[in-house]
């Protein structure tokens, strides 16, 4: 017993050093490091931000309707005259925790799914990976759109549309992390340190939880930062056709289906161009930043 | 491939049956006496399981019900604005694929130079950007702004144009949804074309080629090159659905009347037909496209053919 205590404590810290190896690796390269500022700045920009803006959420101010930007609104004000960059602020806590969450969410579901399919083979298998062949042959814009549609029509309340939109993103997320995970533990299960387990008779939940899923941590870590950002695409899209997070709760893809509007589109671009331009940076940071990780990760896969 | 699309139909077919509502429940005129007899009239009042094998056996006789918005048949009104994406996502497909190929294999013949820097750059901002703020910044820009393209729809408004001057005027229409749709759709495409060829590149074969002497020319094109985009020939065949698709988004900023402002429209007249139909020719397309896809890397690569043997 104690022998075996102290291998699994000296594997612990192997382990550990390999996470250590790569962080410094991935603090070397400069863009990911880049990225992961700007990141950094997001989050603090969108939930520490609104604490120290002048302005309310909500202040609504008759005497400076659709102002331009000048020194004291930065981004100018909306039709109601609140100050866009609070609103922009507030927005981004919606649509970054949209994206996170949808992430957390479909990793849970296709990591979970992926592995009790790869693991018991089978009728299982066969089930849960044909659910997945038909969610997949869906294109996911048109399927996100039928469903969102669908959830509109049974009157959803305009404050659980944000938990609605997290739910639909990881329900058309889940398939392709699920197979990806499957064919990790197709091949990991016939690895000899899986015989050693069976002849240790640990349960099931013990090897899938403990020897299987977290040899594929990797390639989670990988897939988790670029589902964030399609997450955080997908969201902003469907709240800009008005099927995702509706007002008054507001992010950043509803903020610019004030384009809509012929006047304020020509107008007054300083409505919808700055959460248009706070998508873009973000996604393109979490990308950057998910390619470096995967470099460091996954060496094979290396400029791809 | 069969039970996937039996799978599909019935999920389409009850996700629509779920919704609460039809056609005739946005008209609030109607009494509901007046709502039973057009359900019935329709045969929206038998049992659901019923529907959906009536609406099968319709399906097989190639008969995709009625579009109640547009009082045509679903497959005529499909024929009619289906063209229009097609031409657009054709184009987009060429000059997605030809700009991919030039700048993926130029900036992998000159890896971390400063062109090469700004490629990959490139590559990200076209992962990254949403669709519909890109369009809307391009409209803003030439549309409204500079004044020298239109800010949509396919002809001008009261336009009486034709022969030569309404194909000039369609085409000058087409030009920002094209540069929309390509912009979007070259960066993974470059990546892919880049990768492939940095990877021929570091190969024996190559090496042994300019040991040869031959020109750095007749090495990059006569060898590299050739290995390095035949396995990109089964990408086309996953783009097979996207010809047909629509881009929704896309023709909804540009007001293009193409088959993805028709799946909006009909989904907001609750047309449901409309949109069975679209989601299944859909996910019918994919699974083609994939099985093509396979095909195609079997008599592109011997060495898959070889393995599959083996396996099966």
């Amino acid at each position: 017993m104690s022998i075996l205590k102290r291998k699994a404590s000296s594997d612990r810290k192997r382990s550990k050093s390999i996470w250590e190896q790569s962080f410094r690796r991935l603090f070397k390269n400069r863009s990911a490091v880049f990225s992961a500022c700007i990141l950094g700045f997001m989050f603090l920009f969108s939930f520490v931000g609104p604490l120290i803006s002048p302005y309310s959420s909500n202040g609504i101010d008759v005497t400076v309707m659709k102002h331009p930007p000048d020194f004291t609104h930065w981004l100018g004000t909306d039709i109601y005259g609140r100050d866009v960059l609070t609103r922009l602020m507030l927005a981004g806590r919606i649509s970054l925790t949209v994206g996170l969450a949808s992430m957390v969410l479909s990793l849970l579901l296709g990591s979970l799914l992926g592995a009790v399919s790869g693991y018991y083979g089978g009728i299982v298998d066969s089930i849960i990976m044909r659910i997945a062949d038909i969610l997949m042959s869906i294109p996911s814009l048109p399927l996100l759109i039928i469903i969102a549609a669908m959830l509109s029509e049974f009157k959803v309340p305009t404050d659980y549309r944000l938990y609605i939109v997290m739910l639909m993103l990881s329900l058309v997320g889940w398939p392709g992390l699920a197979r990806l995970i499957r064919g990790q533990i197709l091949s990991l299960r016939e690895q000899m340190y899986m015989k050693a387990a069976d002849v240790l008779g640990l349960g099931t939940w013990r090897k899938i939880f403990h020897h299987l899923l977290p040899n594929t941590y990797p390639l989670l870590i990988v897939v988790a930062t670029l589902s964030t950002a399609s997450g955080i695409l997908s969201e902003s899209t469907l709240s800009f056709l008005g099927l995702g997070v509706v007002e008054p709760t507001s992010s950043w893809g509803n903020m610019i289906t004030i384009a809509n509007n012929l006047i304020d589109f020509q107008k007054h671009p300083w409505l919808w161009i700055p959460p248009g331009a706070a998508i873009f940076i973000t996604v393109v940071a979490i990308n950057v930043l998910g390619d470096a990780v995967r470099d460091v990760l996954d060496p094979k896969m290396k400029g791809r | 491939m069969i039970p996937i699309l039996f799978g599909i139909s019935l999920l389409i077919f009850f996700l629509f049956a779920l919704m609460p509502g039809d056609y005739f429940s946005s008209n609030r005129r109607l009494s509901p006496q007046r709502l039973e007899e057009l359900r019935a009239l329709y045969g929206m009042n038998k049992p659901l399981i019923v529907r959906y094998f009536i609406w099968l056996k319709n399906v097989f006789h190639g008969d995709f019900g009625f579009s109640l918005q547009h009082m045509q048949p679903v497959t005529t009104l499909i024929n009619q604005y289906i063209w229009n994406s097609f031409i657009v996502a054709l184009a987009t497909l060429f000059f997605t694929w030809t700009i991919a190929l030039v700048i993926g294999i130029y900036s992998a013949t000159k890896q971390y130079s400063i062109f090469d820097r700004l490629v990959t750059l490139g590559v990200f901002a076209s992962l990254s950007v949403p669709s519909f703020f890109i369009g809307l910044l391009l409209i803003k820009l030439f549309g409204v702004d500079l004044h020298i393209l239109p800010i949509g729809g396919m002809i001008d408004t009261g336009s009486t144009t034709t022969g030569l001057a309404y194909v000039l005027e369609v085409l000058r229409h087409m030009i920002l949804p094209i540069t929309v749709l390509t912009f979007l759709s070259v960066g993974s495409l470059t990546r892919y074309f880049r990768t492939g060829m940095l990877e021929v590149l570091r190969m024996d074969f190559i090496r042994t080629a300019r040991a040869k002497g031959l020109k750095e020319r007749t090495v990059i094109f006569r060898h590299a090159l050739r290995n390095a985009i035949l396995p990109a020939i089964t990408l086309l065949a996953f783009e097979l659905p996207g010809l047909f698709s629509g881009a929704i988004i896309t023709e909804q900023i540009f007001s293009w009347p193409g088959i993805g402002r028709i799946q909006l429209d009909a989904l907001s007249a609750r047309d449901y037909p409309v949109l069975m139909t679209l989601t299944m020719l859909l996910a019918f397309l994919t699974i083609l496209g994939n099985f093509l896809a396979d095909v195609l890397y079997a008599a592109a690569d011997p060495r898959i053919r070889l393995t599959k043997k083996e396996g099966g």
